[in-house]
């Protein structure tokens, strides 16, 4: 059996030729000082035991540690009970361990055996006798005789696919407005947190603003915001905006956009449009502003045009007025969609454009 | 050592346990199986345990991720946070985030099982990547044994994608905006991206049933996969028996080591016993992932320094490294900035692995089985393209990473950048070529050592004043050990000539897989022959004028002149 | 002594020697930079004419060079400045750039370091008052605004939602700091005094927007503070590091996690000393 290991060699040719060195074969037996030294024999032994009484006496102090020591003790500025406990379970077990190691390191006979190789491949007469069944249960079943019994249940077992495909649709709703947000004309621009409204005047040159849109804040005289509590995430995944002041001589605002702004006031998302990252990384005296995920960088002062990193579309800008009270409103939705790119945006781009 | 041994049936609980065990064993036909693997053979040498240490890891990780799941939530419902961590009292957060609070702040021993169950997670695809990269690069994976390469395979991805899971389950700040890029991955899946997005998140990002989705794939799904292909793993390591280092008397035949029953049972047992304890006390002493002062997942919030953890790193490198390509194809947008750092490079890792052990077989034509294991050195082309595979994951991690070594060494983010996107293209390139030539001179220095002798570091003068440093041949079962490998093939120009030396018109795959041949062996040094060796001992055996014997044990003598011994 | 020497020429002598020396290199440079940043007290008085004019002083002598005799500022000939204007820039921000030791700069570079402070309190708080008495701007933080340890639990917390919001995506979540383009970064909050901290917020130092009053309230910013003392002086709970996140946790899971289990392999495979004959 063994033999039919080296009988098919590469393609049949370059069989390796006799090694240069012949076999010496299995070294003789070499033993352990524990093997010819009663006395580090005995020695050995003490020390096996002793790892296993030291792990038995730490497992003890655990159950005393869990029970004595406050689950918010602090000890040397770190946590007394997770160090306490760690330290003697992690100790106990590592003592378990190199014990039963040291054991069979040091008293264990340490005579190598050797066991003979058998090739993985079956025997040529279990192949034969397997494939003799095969056939034999073939006919019996009558299958290859009965092709229309074989292609309808192939069929049904196909079909079956469709039921397992169709049952995993609910999953979730098919996509739904990925190129509008909550922002609507008038809506105010808030602080985030706070959620009070902005005036100009509130903000000087260099200056920058996490805000939100109103909606997702208590307005004057409500108890709870429009929209609030974990609802509120879906919807701030996309309207987040930061607000950001510019001496209005260092904006070159593109065709069209040149009133999105008061005074050098300017409103971006805050949204990556690479994967979604929440970017306020503004730097006052360049006006770029990046991404701390994946370092694309932004140019607020050029229309958030893309001057590094990976991702490829502008930061879409929110256009900015004031409402009768003076205080920051949009004029509309984003016009460029924002956020992450997905395989229909050129085209719900294109409807937005259209629309506008 | 007792002098006289009684068997165990007569020991007075030997006997006591017979009928129990007669009992299984006429059900269950225990000495059968027993008979066959009770003194099974296992060759021992530190590197055959990187794959224990992933086993043993994952057994931790099941221990570790059975307690947390007492407590843990997996709800996105909104709860207000009133437990020990003042710092989020009072605040709105998921019941994930506040179950996970509650783990680490209120339960006895709940901080230490998190930081077991997270340090274990990160060490067990660690350990699966360091047993992958041996089994590699000592040719382990030949035949028989590709399809457990294949599994191991599937076990690094499952790993992997297990690990992401666990790391999104706390929804702090940091897993939410892990959860965020892969949205935006799988975003940038073509055609059917938003699709698949809405899908998974039920509803727009980030929905509320992500988490409960990924508990259950993280505790039910994934581990019952990673448990079955860890038990064929196991199957088909016991069937092909475990490969072995060439060495006198260890041939493609046998299998030399410890019997399964006492020794390797007790060293394999004993190493999970040190895996865990060695979790445990690193859990004990050194924090990871403190989940609390990120703060609740809120999609407008982020911190410097978000990463994923240390095995998907290399794979947010990669997305930090693209260039910025997009483009609109007959109405649907490809991000190709996103699609092909963050699906392809994944899929490209896996696929180049999952193809390697079949296109160096049909390279080298090579139909045997292997047992014996290569030498990284004798194999320069699969070691090359090894090492150039490390440095690719290497500089995308050191990518993954750049803004924190920006930081922390005072560099330039946007020069890393640049440079990397180069270093990823020349840097492997380098790293084979190198490689290769290491290993080449190694193979010299062998073939060197086995004709010529070691270098003793024993200077001789001649009477005619020369110097000459004197080599001392090598004891032959080193002679033997070094030379115990395949012989490199004859290269010939497959497929030019028939056997008339008419030039045939060969086929454009002959000559492709005869340039592959080429290619692979390229510079190869092979081991001597027999008539090599008995020539160089011959002119070995002429130096006899030495005036002091060096012993048996003698080996040379080191750079500071203390002599060597064995 | 005597078996350290005869372990010198042991096989992993050089890297534990190796190891030793780098652990104690890095233990000096810990000190160093403690000793070097820690806070200095601060204390503010009331501005007299005399503060005025001796900031003038101090001013003409070290920071007239880049600023201009007139704080007017000193421009190049490529349109940007050796030192801008200070006129309007208010007290806030001397105390701030001056009290972190980040003014004077020590040489021109993408982003003035913090270092040692090259001035006392007393000239701090007259160079601020020369510069305050040039035009109109934010002043030096009134003392209730900068005394977070009155915060309550529920300040705290709201503090660290405006942190977690305005601050983190560069200082990150425990005040560590983080990357910016072209190698310039946001610095670390360490050992910043609260005043230094509020003024950073009040007058947007270098490349940092500012926050003004208005928008981020007083109280909102002793909050901010008071939030971000509370992170940096809790304990690191589980254990050493893991506060910079999963890079370096991943650098811990190589060289402690697998390196350590492979000692343990190799001690596992290690066949150890061997005698000839069983006697």
């Amino acid at each position: 059996m063994s033999d039919d290991l080296d009988k098919s060699g590469r393609d049949g040719e370059n069989l390796p030729a006799a090694d240069p060195i012949a076999d010496p074969g299995l070294p003789e037996h070499q033993w352990r000082p524990t093997d010819v030294d009663p006395a580090q024999e005995r020695r050995a032994e003490r020390q096996v035991t002793g790892m296993f009484l030291t792990a038995a006496l730490l497992f003890v102090l655990f159950v005393v540690a869990y029970f004595a020591v406050e689950v918010d003790a602090i000890i040397f500025d770190y946590s007394a009970s997770n160090i306490a406990l760690g330290v003697t379970l992690g100790g106990g077990l590592l003592l378990i361990g190199m014990g039963i190691i040291q054991w069979a390191k040091k008293l264990m006979a340490d005579h190598e055996m050797v066991e003979m190789r058998h090739p993985a491949a079956s025997s040529k007469e279990d192949r034969e006798a397997v494939m003799k069944d095969i056939n034999a249960g073939i006919e019996e079943s009558t299958l290859g005789r009965r092709p229309m019994i074989r292609n309808s249940l192939l069929l049904s077992l196909g079909a079956l696919a469709a039921p397992s495909v169709v049952l995993l649709r609910d999953l979730g709703p098919l996509p739904y407005d990925q190129e509008s947000t909550v922002w609507e004309p008038g809506m105010r621009v808030v602080n985030d947190v706070s959620g009070l409204p902005i005036r100009p005047s509130e903000i000087e040159v260099g200056q920058l603003v996490n805000a939100q849109p109103a909606i997702f804040f208590p307005q004057d005289g409500e108890e709870e915001a429009e929209i609030s509590g974990h609802s509120q995430l879906a919807p701030k995944a996309k309207a987040a905006v930061i607000v950001v002041r510019m001496r209005p001589e260092d904006i070159t605002p593109e065709a069209g956009k040149e009133n999105w702004g008061i005074d050098g006031i300017l409103c971006f998302s805050k949204i990556c449009t690479h994967v979604g990252c929440p970017i306020s990384l503004w730097e006052r005296q360049t006006h770029h502003l990046l991404c701390p995920c994946h370092q694309s960088t932004y140019d607020l002062a050029d229309n958030g045009k893309v001057i590094f990193g990976p991702a490829h579309r502008p930061l879409p800008q929110l256009p900015l007025m004031l409402d009768s009270e003076g205080y920051l409103v949009a004029q509309s939705d984003f016009l460029d969609i924002q956020g992450p790119s997905y395989p229909e945006i050129a085209r719900h781009q294109e409807k937005l454009d259209s629309e506008s | 050592m007792s002098a006289t041994y009684t068997p165990i049936e007569n020991t007075p609980g030997g006997k006591k346990a017979a009928g129990p065990v007669g009992w299984l064993d006429d059900r269950l036909g225990l000495a059968g199986v027993a008979k066959k693997n009770l003194r099974k053979v296992f060759p021992e040498h530190w590197s055959f345990m990187l794959g224990e240490i992933a086993l043993w890891s994952f057994v931790v990780l099941l221990v570790s991720g059975v307690f947390l799941t007492f407590w843990y939530q997996p709800s996105m419902a909104e709860v207000v946070y009133d437990g020990s961590y003042a710092p989020m009292r009072g605040l709105e957060m998921s019941e994930a985030y506040a179950s996970t609070l509650h783990i680490s702040f209120d339960i006895r021993g709940g901080l230490l099982m998190r930081q077991i169950h997270h340090w274990a997670a990160a060490l067990f695809i660690g350990a699966m990547l360091a047993h992958m990269l041996r089994v590699f690069f000592t040719g382990a994976y030949r035949k028989p044994r590709e399809l457990n390469w294949l599994i191991g395979i599937g076990l690094l991805s499952l790993g992997i994608i297990e690990g992401f899971a666990g790391y999104s389950l706390p929804d702090d700040l940091l897993s939410g905006t892990g959860l965020r890029i892969a949205e935006g991955m799988i975003l940038s899946v073509p055609v059917v991206g938003s699709y698949l997005s809405f899908f998974m998140f039920g509803g727009e990002f980030p929905g509320d049933v992500i988490i409960p989705r990924l508990y259950m794939a993280h505790i039910l799904l994934i581990p019952a996969l990673i448990l079955g292909l860890i038990a064929a793993h196991m199957l088909l390591l016991v069937y092909h028996k475990h490969t072995q280092w060439p060495g006198p008397g260890r041939t493609e035949k046998n299998v030399v080591g410890y019997p399964m029953f006492p020794v390797y049972a007790a060293k394999a047992g004993g190493f999970f016993f040190v895996v865990f304890g060695f979790t445990a006390l690193m859990g004990a002493l050194f924090q990871i992932n403190a989940v609390w002062v990120y703060g609740p997942y809120n999609p407008a919030e982020v911190t410097a320094g978000s990463q994923p953890d240390w095995y998907m790193g290399f794979a947010e490198g990669l997305l930090r490294l693209m260039p910025n390509w997009e483009s609109t194809i007959l109405g649907w947008t490809f991000s190709w900035n996103v699609m092909i750092p963050g699906l392809g490079g994944m899929a490209f890792l896996f696929t180049a692995l999952g193809v390697w052990p079949f296109v160096e077989r049909w390279i080298t034509g090579d139909e045997r089985e292997h047992h014996l294991l290569e030498r990284p050195r004798n194999a320069p082309t699969r070691t090359a393209f090894g090492v150039a595979g490390i440095t690719w994951f290497g500089l995308a991690w050191i990518a993954g990473g750049n803004d924190i070594i920006a930081t922390q060494f005072g560099l330039d983010v946007y020069a890393m950048i640049r440079f990397l996107q180069v270093a990823i293209i020349v840097g492997p390139i380098l790293a084979f070529v190198i490689t290769r030539r290491i290993c080449i001179g190694l193979q010299r220095q062998d073939r060197d050592k086995v004709l010529h002798g070691y270098e003793t570091g024993i200077i001789e003068r001649t009477p005619d004043g020369g110097y000459s440093e004197r080599h001392q041949p090598l004891p032959e079962l080193d002679r033997y050990t070094i030379t115990a490998h395949d012989r490199a093939p004859a290269l010939e120009a497959a497929g030019e000539t028939d056997e008339n030396g008419v030039a045939v018109p060969a086929s454009r795959r002959a000559r492709l897989k005869a340039r592959a041949r080429r290619f692979y062996w390229e510079g190869v040094v092979d081991k001597p022959t027999a008539e090599d060796v008995e020539h160089a001992d011959e002119h070995l055996g002429e130096f006899d004028g030495h005036p002091a014997a060096l012993g048996q044990e003698f080996r040379g003598v080191s750079e500071t002149g203390v002599p060597k011994s064995h | 002594m005597r078996t350290l020497s005869t372990r010198r020429r042991h096989r992993l002598a050089g890297p534990a020697v190796l190891l030793l020396g780098l652990l104690a290199a890095a233990a000096v440079y810990a000190v160093v930079q403690y000793a070097v940043l820690s806070p200095a007290t601060a204390e503010t008085d009331t501005v007299s004419a005399r503060d005025v004019e001796a900031g003038q002083e101090l001013f003409l002598v070290g920071c007239a060079s880049c600023h201009g005799v007139n704080a007017q500022g000193i421009d190049t000939r490529q349109g940007g400045n050796y030192g801008p204007p200070l006129i309007g820039v208010g007290a806030a921000s001397v105390d701030f750039q001056v009290g972190t030791g980040r003014m004077p700069m020590a040489q021109s570079s993408q982003q003035a370091p913090r270092k040692a402070p090259d001035y006392t309190e007393e000239e701090t708080r007259q160079l601020a008052a020369y510069v305050a008495s040039l035009g109109p701007g934010p002043a030096i933080p009134e003392e209730r605004w900068l005394d977070y340890a009155a915060a309550t639990e529920e300040d705290v917390t709201r503090g660290g939602e405006f942190f977690r919001t305005n601050c983190t995506a560069c200082h990150n979540s425990v005040g560590a700091g983080g990357a910016l383009p072209s190698g310039r970064y946001a610095p670390q909050l360490d050992g910043v005094s609260a005043r230094h901290i509020y003024q950073a917020m009040l007058t947007g130092p270098q490349q940092m927007p500012s926050f003004s009053d208005e928008v981020i309230s007083p109280e909102d910013k002793r909050n901010v503070i008071a939030y971000i003392k509370a992170v940096q002086d809790e304990p690191s709970y589980g254990g050493v590091g893991g506060r910079l996140g999963p890079v370096v946790d991943g650098i811990y899971v190589w060289i402690v996690g697998i390196g350590g289990l492979v000692l343990f392999a190799i001690w596992i495979g290690a066949h150890g000393a061997r005698v000839k004959k069983k006697s």
